[in-house]
């Protein structure tokens, strides 16, 4: 019987079993599946990471370095190449690895820090053949990053998010033609200085309500034929353009990583894709809590990481004090404009001074108001110059705010003033 | 000089050569392409028909009754992932009713076992998902999803250990009549048989033409599909099919024997392989699935792609031998699939009439066994594990695929030698990321395991490599 | 006036930068951005990172960065010097991999341990 089994051994779960042994745990393993920790980071090896937690711009690798170098002044135990199969109603985590063979561990609690996976241009119906030369911009990443091997010359980017921007300048500095970025939606899905030091540095263009209509190749991709998209989300018929590339690279977004959290019976939430948790990010079933991009998408790992260290704190309190005591339960909802929250629920009895919301709007605003509300009484309001679905938006709620709601619901909403 | 060479190792080259290999004499399979199956086999409705469609009395519906019988025993000796959901056609307005009875009385007559005509309520209860629209449905029970591409790769598989030789890469671009048989000319080679069976699907026309003039045409028509996340699987639990029209079958929405949802085809006349998908043409697809299936979630697709089937001027198979020595084997069109072990015997009954085939071999080495580590259960995992680490690492993790299935794809009888071969075989990248997350280990297991430097690793294809150079080349760097 | 987006932390803030008043600028929300603005105009700088071939480590290639900014306008430049490099196994984040590279004054070190 292990106090905490971490399931995955990237920000989330690193961040999580760190904080979970400063709580005063000491049975704690991470399983990872990799044969390194850090995750996705290690292959993210550009720099920005770090600004909010260890106010200084680092790299991925160097991100996920500085958390292996804390977990070596700890007892945490850490298995590698190790693929977590199972996880029960009961807590019992079924792994399989070279190494230690089939195993069945059973946790007293445990922390579900998976990730997430890349959209494919299956997700989207990209019409045209289907040539070599289609690949995700994390899977062109870690060809150029971690095997050192370039997948394509001419390069086109579909989708503004951020990994795709990334990859736009690591293919031009690493010798490629990147012809041009393609984004679906009147704005970029990615960080505003991503379109600067990414695209703009190196004059690729940025073509906003733009789609591939049409890929075509027999072997390799030879050509893409791009159009623009109407207001009614179609094709304008003329607008096309045709570019000669052999590769497409894919950054049509992120989705949590979610099959083992489903397969364990804990409710999930449909608008994050991840599980719906309470304000420690404890899941439906006691003692199993989520974190990270597993339970929603984030865009900076510094979130990721404070997400984790609440996910890890709360499994030892859990393991050390019991459950959280029964009370008033608060469900969030959202409202206009806001497209999910996380938490989902708020146990007040949780709540030490006040829990983090976080949540992504649906469309560009600016000037605008976040505003809280239980039934038709306001209970904050938050003031933003600009938001942006590509950016996550977070507020703080005090207890004693929570504590004045009238009825069990709280509204997120947002709106321009 | 062979006794019989076989052009083409789609399902039905295979088939036939399963066949044919239980009988002494020497036999080659000359398939163009790098991998077996790798057209028409590859891409289609996965579905093997109860029978009810062909028109009674002609031959495609003796083949189809009697092929889906046989389908069924191979599968299960060849360990092929089979299952028999049956199938229902659906009325989808009250005036549509009266071809049920029609396919009904068809299927009587084929000798389809078990086919009733349900009410609409009936339909319903058994699949509830359907439209309200519904008016009535025929419901075959022996009708059945699999695994197209294995159920052709094992019976080449066990054709090959029992003395067939195959050939990949191999396409035929003459064929010389002589005295005592034929030559194939191929970029690797002359091959001279005896006997020739043309079983090229899509080219099976344009291989007749270097014998003779072909007395068929073949009309590629190509159907485009959805393949839905295993969310989605159980929308349905079985083959869910339209009533007919002149181009096919229709638009159907099937689970699938590993756990998907597969939604299509579309039918449109293309020129040669041409498996390009269309916006019109997948639009079309999920509009008319939704008429049969209107909850289907099109937001879990995790694949869209095209097959071309063998279209053919004639209404039933084309199996003859119109110039001597010189088998069809054409026309595949559907229920091909469902027919080929069947159309496969009707071969060895004309190479025999011919005294062709040799005494039946005594010590002939048939069944296969395919281990899915994550079919096994907790405690075959653990044996398997100990027994062979290979088993204890997981390769492609939305399918749990372990390296030691790939090592197995890689080195089994009809090895893989590309991505998507192993894929095939060994069902690495089928899943939600669709070979994001393995790709890169997967090219790295065939380049160690057969000694093929990364940047020669193919997709799938001559010609479809993944990666163009190496980074820091330092100074080789002459781009 | 010009305008220029901020890209020292993930806000990205709107600058405005004054080429006639020694490059005052507003619209940073921290004095990072104050100095980003200026630099932009007057000589722009940015980190590079990227890899270098290594050799016994657990990969083929060692993750690197420019120690501190280097000019803009000589990023090809960096790029083209890594290309010659080869680290051995063991590495230690923060180990120089080439010193002063292009005679900017600037390290290039490791990001990662391998």
């Amino acid at each position: 019987m292990v106090d905490l089994v971490v399931v995955g051994g990237g920000p989330a779960g690193l961040a999580a079993a760190l904080k979970a042994w400063e709580g005063g745990l000491r049975d704690i393993l991470i399983l990872e599946r990799d044969k390194e920790l850090g995750g996705i980071l290690n292959q993210c090896i550009h720099n920005g990471f770090g600004l909010h937690r260890f106010g200084e711009q680092l790299t991925g690798p160097e991100y996920a370095g500085r958390y292996v170098e804390m977990l070596k002044d700890t007892g945490v135990k850490v298995q590698l190449d190790t693929m977590v199969l199972e996880v029960t109603l009961d807590k019992k985590v079924h792994c399989v690895s070279k190494a230690e063979g089939y195993q069945i561990i059973e946790a007293k609690s445990i922390v579900l820090g998976m990730g997430c996976r890349e959209r494919t241009r299956g997700a989207i119906g990209t019409p045209g053949t289907r040539p070599a030369g289609v690949y995700t911009a994390g899977a062109a990443q870690r060809y150029v990053n971690m095997e050192g091997y370039m997948v394509g010359k001419r390069v086109l980017i579909l989708g503004s998010g951020d990994i795709g921007l990334i990859m736009a300048r690591r293919m031009t500095l690493e010798g490629a033609k990147v012809l041009a970025c393609v984004e679906v939606m009147p704005y970029s899905g990615g960080l505003t200085r991503n379109i600067v030091q990414c695209l703009n540095d190196f004059d690729i263009p940025l073509y906003l309500s733009h789609t591939i209509v049409d890929i075509q190749g027999k072997d390799r991709v030879e050509k893409a034929i791009v159009a623009e998209i109407g207001p009614d989300r179609k094709p304008i018929p003329g607008t096309e353009m045709e570019f000669d590339v052999d590769t497409i690279l894919l950054s049509v977004g992120l989705i949590p990583e979610n099959e083992l959290t489903k397969q364990a019976g804990i409710q999930m939430d449909p608008h994050t894709k991840g599980a719906y948790v309470y304000e420690n990010m404890e899941t439906s079933l006691p003692g199993v809590f989520a974190c990270g991009n597993v339970v929603h998408v984030h865009d900076l790992v510094d979130f990721v990481s404070g997400e984790s260290e609440l996910a890890g704190a709360a499994a030892a309190k859990y393991i050390m004090d019991g459950p959280v005591p029964e009370g008033r339960v608060l469900t969030l909802e959202t409202g206009a404009d806001v497209g999910y929250t996380v938490p989902q629920y708020i146990r007040l009895e949780g709540v030490e001074k006040s829990v983090n919301v976080s949540f992504r709007v649906r469309r560009i605003l600016h000037e605008s108001k976040i505003v809280v509300k239980s039934g038709d009484t306001v209970l904050a309001q938050y003031k933003r110059e600009h938001m942006a679905p590509g950016e996550m938006e977070r507020i703080a709620l005090p207890r004693v705010l929570l504590e004045k709601a009238p009825i069990d619901t709280l509204s997120v909403s947002v709106e321009e003033v | 000089m062979y006794d019989i060479a076989i052009i083409g190792c789609g399902v039905i080259g295979a088939a036939t050569a399963y066949s044919l290999s239980r009988y002494e004499g020497k036999v080659v399979i000359l398939e163009a392409e790098n991998d077996v199956a790798n057209c028409t086999t590859k891409a289609n409705s996965a579905i093997l028909h109860a029978g009810y469609d062909p028109e009674p009395g002609t031959r495609m519906a003796r083949l189809n009754v009697e092929g889906v019988a046989m389908a069924k025993e191979i599968c299960r000796k060849l360990d092929v992932p089979y299952n028999q959901c049956g199938s229902l056609v659906l009325a989808l307005a009250p005036d549509e009713v009266p071809h049920l009875q029609h396919l009904y009385e068809n299927g009587v007559a084929n000798g389809v076992p078990g086919i009733q005509l349900l009410s609409a309520e009936q339909a319903k209860a058994m699949e509830p998902n359907l439209a309200d629209t519904v008016a009535g449905a025929l419901y075959a029970p022996s009708a059945a999803i699999v695994s197209p591409w294995e159920f052709a790769l094992a019976m080449a598989e066990v054709a090959v250990r029992n003395g067939v030789e195959l050939r990949r890469s191999c396409p035929v671009t003459a064929i010389e009549k002589t005295e005592d048989g034929y030559i194939l000319a191929t970029p690797t080679g002359e091959v001279k048989a005896k006997y020739v069976i043309n079983a090229a699907g899509i080219s099976a026309e344009a291989v007749h033409a270097m014998v003779g003039k072909p007395n068929f045409h073949i009309q590629p028509t190509r159907g485009e599909y959805y393949l839905l996340d295993k969310g989605e699987g159980t929308r349905v639990g079985k083959v869910i099919f339209q009533c007919p029209n002149e181009l096919g079958k229709g638009v159907l929405v099937a689970p699938t024997v590993h756990g998907n949802l597969i939604v299509g085809p579309n039918a449109e006349r293309v020129q040669g392989n041409d498996t390009a998908c269309t916006a019109d043409g997948l639009a079309f697809v999920s509009a008319t699935a939704r008429r049969s299936v209107p909850s289907i979630n099109f937001g879990e697709s995790i694949r869209n792609f095209a097959g071309v089937r063998a279209n053919v001027d004639r209404d039933d198979f084309i199996i003859e031998e119109t110039i001597p020595g010189f088998i069809d084997l054409a026309g595949m069109k559907s229920p091909g699939l469902s027919s080929a072990p069947a159309v496969a015997e009707e071969a060895v009954k004309i190479l025999a009439s011919h005294n062709a085939l040799g005494t039946k071999k005594t010590d002939y080495k048939d069944g296969r066994k395919h281990i899915w580590f994550k079919h096994l259960s907790a405690d075959e995992k653990k044996k398997l594990v100990a027994e062979n680490p290979a088993y204890g690492r997981v390769i492609c993790r939305c399918e749990t695929i372990t390296e030691g299935e790939i090592l197995a794809a890689l080195h089994s009888e009809i090895p893989a030698t590309t991505i998507d071969g192993v894929k095939r075989r060994a069902g690495s990248g089928m899943g939600r990321c669709q070979g994001g997350f393995c790709g890169p280990r997967v090219l790295e297991l065939i380049s160690r395991e057969l000694g093929i430097d990364p940047l020669d690793v193919l997709q799938d294809k001559a010609g479809t490599n993944v990666l163009v150079s190496e980074t820091k080349q330092g100074g080789n760097n002459n781009g | 006036m010009k305008e220029v987006i901020c890209i020292c932390c993930p806000k990205g803030c709107h600058l405005k930068v004054d080429e006639n008043n020694d490059y005052a600028v507003t619209g940073n929300a921290c004095p990072n951005g104050a100095a980003y603005g200026k630099e932009e105009l007057t000589h722009p700088t940015r980190i590079i990172t990227s890899t270098v071939r290594a050799v016994g480590g657990l990969h083929p290639r060692c993750t690197v960065k420019t120690a501190a900014p280097i000019p803009k306008e000589m990023m090809f430049d960096v790029m083209k010097a890594l290309d010659d490099v080869v680290v051995n196994a063991p590495v230690q984040v923060g180990d120089v991999v080439l010193e002063n590279v292009c005679n900017t004054g600037v390290n290039i070190v490791a990001t990662r341990n391998l």
